[in-house]
């Protein structure tokens, strides 16, 4: 933040600062918003993104929780029916699952199920996916299962901007949020984020690179890669737009539409495995609402459809600037 | 002695013994009181058998009965103050009409009318919870919610309810554990009627009470005799006002096991035949609270014949008229499907909407319904 001094407005911040920066700034606006998880407290958060915040708020604000992640989603579902905002963390997406049967069972129904007399204005925060070189169970990216199920909306942001702007949205957002941070880019770059509050808002794609021939599709930390891919093909002639989703529940199937109106061809790009994933939907919606400017065939670059490998194969597993450029190719050279 | 603690004769808190004979301090409570907390159970007792029956006549789905419970589940409810909150299993139908909810809206949710689940603003009422044990958690945030909110004091307890098969669930453990931890004031409830479906309470766990697992998490476990609805309404009334109002070094949650049994059915869709012998359901049956309580108020002179039929025909005439109103409400408005899902419809949820309109437009509501 220092370098940033001679200018008040913003900030120059990694991902996971602006993590903080979100919470920190959303906590001092409102004394319903709180914290909570294992080693959220003292300790920061294994990846620092509630650093700092357990001095500045206290221990009933930014609470350290037993180790149990039913306990900390089941526990927030009833802090968020009485009131409050609770934003709980999930220190890996891969250790959810203990607190699956909350998320779908309640989280996610408590306002159909009650008629609207509850709601759960909570944000379920998990880092997610790979390429860190992690041990096993710490490299998942299973946003589909997320994304499946009606009453959740499932952020994934790829830029500190919108981290910032995303996280605060979802934590005033009136339904339950799961918040999915892509752990791979926590710090591999910065950007500049406002001070103070600001929203991006949940449900809307952003077109991060303007193309002719070919439209990807992407979110999270393959929304780098995909950048890279359309840079290298740039020089051998080919256009590619590239748009990051933001939200993969709910799709902005608008702007995805459009996007593949104006190129007639896609790539969709994401590391979670391909089967049932978010790829196959963006496809069957290009289907259903554009099958006449339908150019090629829609081609998915993804995981593959193996458990998440340990580490000394993980960069086979993980689509990179190779693969979305060899995937673009294929759908433009169709 | 408090009633907190097990009574050495025969380690459980009772006030009354099987004949409705006074074997423990009798709670107190005024004549209406009594009469109110009879005619409760009775009442949900009359429902229950015609639940049942409905059920079984194919004008209501699936129905879990209480029948064995009252004592329970009346008798709990009865101790909490107006603010308190209930946050019931599936079965709590009996707890739940003491709080206030129409007998009609407990039809219509078993009947699989989603308005049944819309609770009155002004009950203190959870929504209730059909995976076993996952709304112990909830109890526990609710409490905890409620206590940070108000600086670390509260002036309302929040009771859970669950069964002896929710003990041996991971969520049981993890919102008792929060409890103990972040002392919230949380009365949990066990309703061990002794079967989860064909399993017995021994498979559930090879503790000797499930009261006693309370011990693990740091505060107070009693096993009550969940047949006697005043030792009941004692046990629980003592286990409110401590999380209200601590003792010092005392945490406030409770663990109450009440000891009890299920006449009937786990729900109308199994047959108990099969797993439990008949021989256990009458040793159990001797031990009903109903005429447990009648008894009692008859010797203390509150009840008599003249009463305890006007109160029958009361309650004949309240289950009649709730399902009257149940069956004669008109089927839901099926657009409203898409209502509940956000606070405001997404665009492709908007889009199903229009879709489902158009298609109902169309062909009919008959082509979609099966008679």
């Amino acid at each position: 933040m220092s370098s940033q001094q001679q200018d008040q407005a913003t900030q120059n911040l990694t991902l996971v600062q602006s993590v903080r920066d979100a919470l920190a700034t959303e906590m001092d606006l409102d004394d319903d918003v709180l914290v909570m998880g294992e080693d959220v407290g003292k300790n920061g958060g294994v990846f620092r993104a509630t650093e700092g915040l357990y001095d500045e708020f206290g221990e009933h604000r930014v609470v350290d929780t037993p180790l149990a992640e039913s306990g900390i989603i089941g526990t927030a579902v009833g802090m968020a029916a009485m009131g409050l905002k609770p934003v709980p963390e999930i220190q890996f997406s891969g250790f959810a699952y203990p607190g699956f049967d909350q998320i779908v069972s309640h989280m996610a129904r408590l306002r159909t199920r009650s008629r609207s007399r509850y709601t759960l204005p909570m944000v379920l925060r998990m880092p997610y996916g790979g390429g860190i070189r992690a041990p096993e169970h710490h490299s998942e990216s299973k946003e589909a299962f997320y994304a499946h199920e009606a009453g959740l909306k499932v952020v994934i942001p790829s830029t500190p901007y919108d981290t910032k702007g995303l996280l605060i949205s979802a934590i005033r957002d009136p339904d339950p949020v799961v918040f999915m941070e892509p752990k791979l880019i926590y710090r591999a770059f910065r950007g500049e984020v406002p001070e103070g509050d600001y929203e991006v808002p949940i449900g809307e794609a952003v077109t991060r690179r303007e193309g002719s021939d070919i439209s990807v599709f992407t979110y999270g930390a393959m929304t780098r890669p995909s950048l890279e891919a359309a840079e290298e093909l740039a020089e051998e002639g080919i256009d590619a737009e590239v748009v990051d989703l933001r939200t993969v529940s709910p799709l902005d199937r608008e702007s995805i539409v459009e996007s593949f109106k104006k190129t007639g061809r896609a790539c969709v790009v994401h590391e979670a495995p391909k089967t049932g994933g978010l790829a196959g939907e963006i496809t069957a919606t290009l289907q259903e609402e554009a099958l006449l400017y339908q150019e090629a065939p829609v081609k998915r670059v993804t995981g593959y459809d193996v458990p998440y490998p340990l580490y000394a194969m993980e960069d086979y597993y993980m689509p990179n600037a190779a693969r979305v450029a060899d995937g673009i190719k294929e759908a433009v050279e169709f | 002695m408090s009633t907190l603690e097990p009574d050495p004769r025969d380690g459980m808190v009772q006030v009354l013994d099987e004949e409705g004979g006074v074997v423990g301090d009798v709670p107190d409570l005024s004549d209406e009181e009594f009469v109110a907390m009879y005619r409760h159970m009775k009442l949900a007792r009359h429902f229950d058998e015609r639940a049942v029956s409905l059920q079984r006549q194919g004008r209501m789905g699936t129905y879990p009965p209480l029948s064995g419970q009252e004592g329970a589940q009346v008798g709990s409810a009865f101790a909490l103050a107006e603010d308190d909150w209930l946050i019931p299993s599936y079965r709590e139908h009996g707890a739940a009409l003491v709080r206030g909810l129409p007998l009609r809206d407990t039809l219509l949710y078993w009947m699989g009318d989603e308005r049944g689940s819309l609770i009155p603003e002004d009950a203190n009422v959870f929504t209730p919870a059909v995976p076993i044990a996952s709304q112990v958690p909830h109890a526990t945030g609710m409490a905890w919610a409620d206590k940070l909110k108000n600086g670390g004091e509260t002036d309302k307890a929040f009771i859970c309810y669950f069964g002896d098969g929710a003990t041996s669930e991971g969520d049981f453990h993890e919102g008792l554990n929060f409890a103990g931890v972040f002392d919230t004031p949380t009365v949990f409830f066990c309703n061990n009627n002794q079967w989860a479906i064909s399993v017995p309470r021994e498979r559930q766990t090879a503790s000797e009470t499930l009261a006693q697992k309370a011990v693990a998490y740091g505060f107070e476990g009693v096993q009550v005799d969940g047949m006697d609805p005043l030792a009941v309404y004692k046990a629980t009334t003592e286990a409110l006002e401590k999380a209200k109002n601590p003792g010092e070094g005392e945490l406030r949650p409770t663990l109450i096991e009440a000891v009890q049994y299920r006449f009937g059915a786990h729900t109308t869709a199994d047959d108990p035949t099969v797993y439990r012998e008949d021989e256990e359901v009458e040793e159990w049956k001797r031990k009903d609270p109903i005429p447990r309580l009648e008894k009692f108020l008859r010797n203390q002179g509150i009840l008599d014949d003249d009463r305890v039929e006007t109160i029958e025909e009361s309650v004949r005439e309240e289950v009649a008229e709730a399902i009257d109103a149940a069956e004669s409400t008109v089927r839901p408005d099926p657009s409203t499907m898409f209502d509940h899902v956000f606070a405001e419809k997404t665009p492709e949820i908007q889009r199903q909407a229009e879709e489902f309109a158009r298609l109902r437009e169309e062909y009919g509501d008959e082509a979609f319904l099966e008679e």
